[in-house]
């Protein structure tokens, strides 16, 4: 990766940092001992069900939140606050400037997720004493978390390209929500008939597919995540990322900044 | 070879949010700056300066035209490695210290590692702030981030800086520095291009101006030519209070001072004003030109062009 790119990330990553985005890890923190102490109490065999099936969704929540708020402000405050004029009088592009920024929030997330994650392990060990070989499929879960966050980053930074902050997150989140039905929509897809059926077949596969993404419910089941949806998650979420970031791109390299 | 070539560059902006209104920022300009000098962009407040530098920086596309800096085009790399830019009114990520901040621009620069926190150090110096590279940009005045501006602009030892008003919001002594700064870098042999609307700091350091006015160019030179074409004006004193008839007919206020009186006419008719005291017999005290300074080529320059808005509105 080039030099410039690095640094822009790096300089993303200690913004967040210093606006204290890692705060939440104290809220988080106190959500899982608070869950698992009460769930420690009162279940009766389904804790590790409860506490994943929870922690998980908490981890989900938690980072789109942060993706969609901090991602929307990403260029555009640069553009509104004039800090963009010294960045890119200097031998910066407009597209690797996107494309650092954009790393710089993945890796504000994806630590934020290491942590989210050790709070996660740590109620889980708490609830049931020692972990079995099946709670490795929760890293997995992880793993498809982060990918939807990498989607939901790449989206803020697309609709904030042309729109106005809170528009973009009012985009990014009904796509996150909407996204979440995919399959479903696709399904009702199948039902509807003639140019409908085009319309709405193009709809429920421009939406992100995050319902594919979610395995938590099953994976607090302790049922195993195949091998092939671990590969085709994986393709589609980079693919998916990288299309709408090339959108940014084409976007911003055409735009006067006020 | 040129450091900055403005082939024609133009800027029409749409305004209003419904029914889109064309206006006019920039009309085609064509200017040239040679290497190694001074040049001042003077115009009045929205004559189009700032406009020209974004359109120079790339920050904004422009309508029609083109231009080349240090030879090369307007979004290449290689040539913005080597300029500076001082945008007006200049905000920066106020999470960071000012040494921070110069040091994530230098790594954008590609100034190399081992010289970065030297150069960083000896700027924040030459701008005036050595003991506050350490503090936050949230805590600092309005003219200490125009010291830290200019610092970013000549950080990485450009070839070619563009100031965008620099003795916005500087003390005297700041902004002394800042001409003083200017004229050191001139004997680096950089270039240096900066739009003003103070006229006494151009006509104190500068090579060449252009004057720009409702996005026209209006006149381009040397200070001292621009001026000459300018028609000055004489003061005389004479001794007593008596002011000859000819004299008054010349044209010019006159004023009684004690027992002096103080006249200023046009420099055409100064002999003939000359010969009137003499014949009264009057006592000259002195003739002394008035000096025609930038100010009223400036003025001259901007009138039939007010007129023209005047008509338009
Ligand atoms: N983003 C914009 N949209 C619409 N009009 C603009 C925009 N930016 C500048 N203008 C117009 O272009 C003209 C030139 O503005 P510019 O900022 O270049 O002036 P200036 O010479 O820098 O003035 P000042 O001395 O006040 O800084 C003004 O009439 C202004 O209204
Ligand atoms: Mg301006």
């Amino acid at each position: 990766m080039n030099g410039r790119i690095v640094h822009i990330a790096s300089n993303t990553f200690r913004e967040a940092v210093r606006d204290r985005v890692l705060y939440n890890l104290i809220a988080f923190a106190l959500l899982m001992s608070g869950a698992a102490i009460l769930i420690g109490q009162i279940s009766i065999n389904i804790e590790r069900l409860v506490v994943i099936n929870l922690g998980l969704t908490a981890v989900s929540l938690f980072g789109i939140v942060i993706a969609i708020f901090i991602g929307i402000g990403l260029v555009s405050k640069e553009i509104e606050k004039r800090t963009l004029y010294t960045v890119l009088s200097r031998p910066v592009r407009r597209w690797e400037f996107i494309v650092g920024k954009f790393f710089g929030l993945a890796c504000t997330l994806v630590v934020n997720t290491v942590f989210m994650a050790i709070g996660v392990f740590g109620a889980l060990l708490y609830v049931s004493h020692h972990f079995q070989t099946a709670d490795g499929w929760v890293l997995v879960a992880l793993y498809f978390i982060i990918l939807q966050f990498l989607i939901i980053t790449s989206l803020a930074l697309l609709f904030s390209s042309f729109s106005s902050p809170l528009l973009a997150a009012v985009f990014a989140f009904s796509l996150f929500v909407i996204g979440t039905f995919a399959e479903d929509l696709r399904g009702f897809a199948a039902l509807t008939q003639g140019f409908t059926r085009w319309l709405a077949t193009g709809a429920a596969y421009i939406v992100p597919n995050f319902s594919a993404l979610n395995v938590i419910s099953s994976v607090a089941h302790q049922q195993p995540v195949a091998g092939q949806l671990i590969f085709y998650n994986t393709c589609y979420a980079l693919i998916y990322t990288a299309m709408a970031l090339c959108g940014a791109v084409l976007i911003f390299e055409h735009r006067n900044l006020k | 070879m040129a450091a900055i070539e403005i082939l024609g560059l133009e800027k029409t902006y749409n305004v209003g949010f419904w029914r889109k209104k064309p206006k006019c920022a920039l009309r085609p300009l064509h200017l040239a700056v040679e290497e190694g000098e001074i040049f001042g962009f003077l115009g009045p407040n929205g004559a189009g300066k700032t406009t020209t530098l974004k359109l120079l920086m790339g920050l904004v596309y422009p309508t029609g035209g083109s231009a080349r800096i240090l030879g090369m085009e307007i979004n290449d790399p290689r040539m913005k490695a080597q300029i500076g830019f001082l945008p007006e009114q200049p905000y920066f990520y106020d999470y960071l210290t000012a040494r921070e901040l110069l040091e994530y621009y230098g790594q954008l620069s590609g100034v190399a590692a081992k010289e970065r926190s030297r150069k960083v150090e000896a700027v924040l110096a030459r701008v005036g702030l050595p003991d506050v590279g350490g503090v936050q940009l949230r805590k600092f005045s309005k003219g200490m981030l125009q010291r830290v501006g200019i610092a970013q602009a000549i950080l990485h030892d450009p070839r070619l800086v563009f100031f965008d008003e620099p003795m916005s919001g500087l003390d005297p002594m700041g902004r002394r520095e800042v001409r003083d700064l200017m004229e050191q870098l001139k004997l680096e042999g950089k270039t240096v291009f900066f739009s003003t609307h103070i006229l006494s700091d151009a006509e104190a350091l500068c090579d060449r101006v252009a004057i720009i006015h409702l996005g026209e160019l209006r006149g381009v030179g040397r200070v001292a030519d621009l001026t000459a074409s300018v028609h000055g004006k004489v003061e005389l004193v004479w001794e007593g209070t008596a002011v000859p008839a000819a004299l008054r007919a010349l044209g010019g206020e006159c004023h009684v001072t004690g027992d002096t009186v103080r006249a200023v006419l046009p420099e055409a008719s100064q002999d003939a004003a000359i010969d009137a005291l003499r014949r009264e017999h009057l006592r000259l005290v002195s003739v002394i030109p008035v000096r025609t300074s930038l100010e009223d080529y400036f003025v001259q320059k901007l009138q039939p062009a007010g007129a023209v808005a005047g008509a338009r509105s």
